[in-house]
């Protein structure tokens, strides 16, 4: 029987030997995690300060706690698999992968898993530094609270398995560049990065509801906010399940039929 | 009789590759209408292994060895046909058929590039659930066999190619497969790296009773290991039996070397012997058809002054270049 709990043990230890190799990346890293949120509080401070401090009931330090909170909830949901599926197809890196006795998503979501845990001494003193920065105002009811941490593990989950299928299009087209684009610019505008939801002209805010991205970042980021009522809560609960049993499936069969067509190349 | 361990029934794979001519007009023209090409890589190959059997798969670049390797590891779907390795199919990827086999690539690389290669030894112990008393002793020999002890510390980018070469063999075989598919094991090594991983192999097989096949372009690899050979050219199954038979077959030459004195004197005839193939100051190399050997030798001691003579099969590599020089229509097969 394969445990799959020891093959994570395993892979957490390769991944963060060959994370704790690359000192240089870890710092430009960290200062890009900063940054964003600098920026897009910057923005939305100018933006404030024009309209007498307050914007649609936001007012500055609401922006400084949604941007740090929405720091933290992107980390734990962030997916990068699609950038190198195509090489890993390509290169017949999926090949080895294939000939070993356990499913090649493990080795991803190993991989995410402790990639997250371990990019943590980088998030946590910028989120510190950010808080000291910014002065957010944070004051969620408790079960709000309570209810960010299973959210944000859905969100996980979720951002992971759509991530993934959409990576699996390398199978059928060597241009997944484009394909990637879109993933990211959709969402960029869904998922409340650029702006809180709440802000959006209705038709984004009705488009934002039917796709999957709201799920990943908005949900539990207007969470932890408190910006919720118990409705929303369980409405958001309801729809994050409901994406993550529909991507699994679609994954699944995406799998199934790419590896079909999957003829090992090279070699 | 014991069943096979590789059974390979009338087993077939078609690519489908797009094409299109040269020049602007066909990229246009190819961007609204994709012309495919069937490819046939593998064309109805039937043959068995016996459990414990080493069999050296031979073929030019492009004969489809690689690709029926990847059908008998689970890589490729076929078109047609069946595999069975130890009753298992392997387009399924069964775990349990997966632990039994392994694939060793020479250009592929399983072992994670910034980290010493005992790491990536570590994971697969994961993978394979292999009990750590067991993985201990199967590392201890691999390591020993393979003379490997040091190498394993190292982070693997800093190895040369072929001590990766022998990290990738070890840590391919930690699971202990009973059914290897090596496919050029030793490419680009040099000629002592060739002998200790061929050294290697032939011990694994002893201890172990494990099957092989094995393809190479090193005859010695061939010739110090396989008993039995399969030769595919243009995906088609060309001879399947002894090395030594391969070159009865499909060499109907013999090759004579003379030693005749003084050569340059005289300007004998050589031509109406045989073909000369070498000629110096001293001695000749003639080919003549096999069955005319006992005459042509006859004639030669009684017409030349021979001081010296041997004849010979030709080498191995000489066979195997005239068996792929043979035209695909005209299967070598159907030569006595």
């Amino acid at each position: 029987m394969i445990s799959v709990w020891g093959f994570y043990r395993a892979r957490f230890k390769t991944a963060l030997a060959v994370q704790l190799q690359y000192r240089v990346a870890l710092a430009i890293w960290m200062l890009g995690l900063v940054l964003e949120p600098i920026i897009y509080l910057s923005v939305w401070t100018a933006v404030a300060a024009g309209s007498g401090g307050v914007v649609n009931g936001f007012t500055v330090s609401d922006f400084a706690a949604y941007y740090i909170v929405l720091l933290v909830v992107q980390h734990f949901t962030q997916i990068w698999h699609m950038w190198e599926f195509d090489w890993v197809i390509r290169q017949g890196i999926l090949s080895g992968r294939l000939l070993r006795p356990i499913h090649p998503i493990h080795n991803d979501a190993a991989e995410n898993i402790m990639y997250k845990l371990l990019m943590l001494v980088v998030v946590v003193p910028s989120v510190v530094l950010l808080v000291l920065l910014f002065q957010p105002v944070l004051n969620p009811p408790l079960w709000s609270a309570l209810a960010f941490v299973p959210a944000l593990l859905l969100a996980g989950v979720l951002a992971f398995l759509v991530g993934w299928c959409v990576a699996l299009a390398a199978f059928w087209t060597t241009r997944t560049f484009a394909i990637n684009q879109v993933y990211f610019i959709a969402m960029f505008f869904f998922s409340g990065q650029v702006a809180p939801l709440a802000l959006m002209p209705p038709l984004l805010q009705t488009l934002a509801t039917l796709l999957p991205f709201r799920w990943m970042v908005a949900f539990p980021t207007e969470l932890l906010l408190g910006r919720l009522t118990v409705e929303a809560a369980l409405a958001g609960f309801a729809a994050q399940a409901g994406w993550i049993a529909l991507s699994a499936v679609f994954t699944l069969l995406a799998w199934r039929a790419g590896i079909k067509r999957y003829t090992a190349m090279g070699g | 009789m014991t069943p096979p361990a590789i059974a390979i029934q009338s087993l077939r794979k078609t690519y489908q590759v797009s094409q299109r001519e040269a020049g602007t007009g066909a990229a246009l023209r190819s961007f609204f209408r994709r012309s495919t090409k069937d490819v046939v890589a593998v064309d109805d190959i039937s043959f068995t292994v016996q459990p414990g059997e080493i069999v050296g798969f031979l073929g030019p670049n492009g004969a489809g060895k690689t690709t029926t390797l990847k059908m008998l590891s689970g890589l490729l779907y076929p078109t047609a046909g069946e595999c069975r390795i130890h009753g298992y199919i392997p387009s399924r990827r069964e775990a349990a058929f997966l632990r039994q086999i392994t694939l060793v690539m020479g250009q592929r690389n399983q072992l994670v590039w910034d980290l010493p290669a005992g790491d990536s030894f570590e994971l697969n112990r994961a993978i394979y659930s292999i009990p750590a008393a067991e993985y201990q002793r199967t590392l201890a020999e691999l390591t020993e066999l393979l003379e490997i002890g040091d190498l394993i510390k190292k982070p693997v980018r800093n190895l040369s190619l072929g001590e990766r070469m022998k990290c990738e063999v070890a840590g391919a075989l930690l699971h202990r497969p009973s059914v290897l598919f090596l496919d050029e094991p030793t490419i680009g090594l040099d000629v002592t790296a060739q002998r200790r991983i061929r050294e290697f192999i032939a011990a694994y097989n002893r201890r172990h009773g494990a099957t092989l096949l094995l393809t190479s372009h090193y005859m010695a690899d061939v010739e110090a290991l396989a008993q039995r050979v399969v030769v595919i050219h243009h995906g088609r199954l060309l001879f399947d039996g002894r090395l030594a038979s391969l070159v009865e077959r499909f060499s109907p030459h013999k090759t004579i070397t003379l030693h005749v004195e003084p050569l340059n004197g005289h300007d004998h005839d050589l031509a109406q012997y045989g073909q000369v193939i070498e000629r110096d100051a001293v001695s000749v190399k003639l080919r003549i058809p096999k069955a005319e050997t006992a005459r042509i030798t006859g004639r030669l001691l009684a017409e030349l002054p021979v001081t010296d003579m041997t004849i010979e099969d030709p080498s191995i590599e000489e066979v195997i270049e005239q068996v792929f020089n043979a035209p695909a229509d005209r299967p070598a097969e159907a030569q006595p």
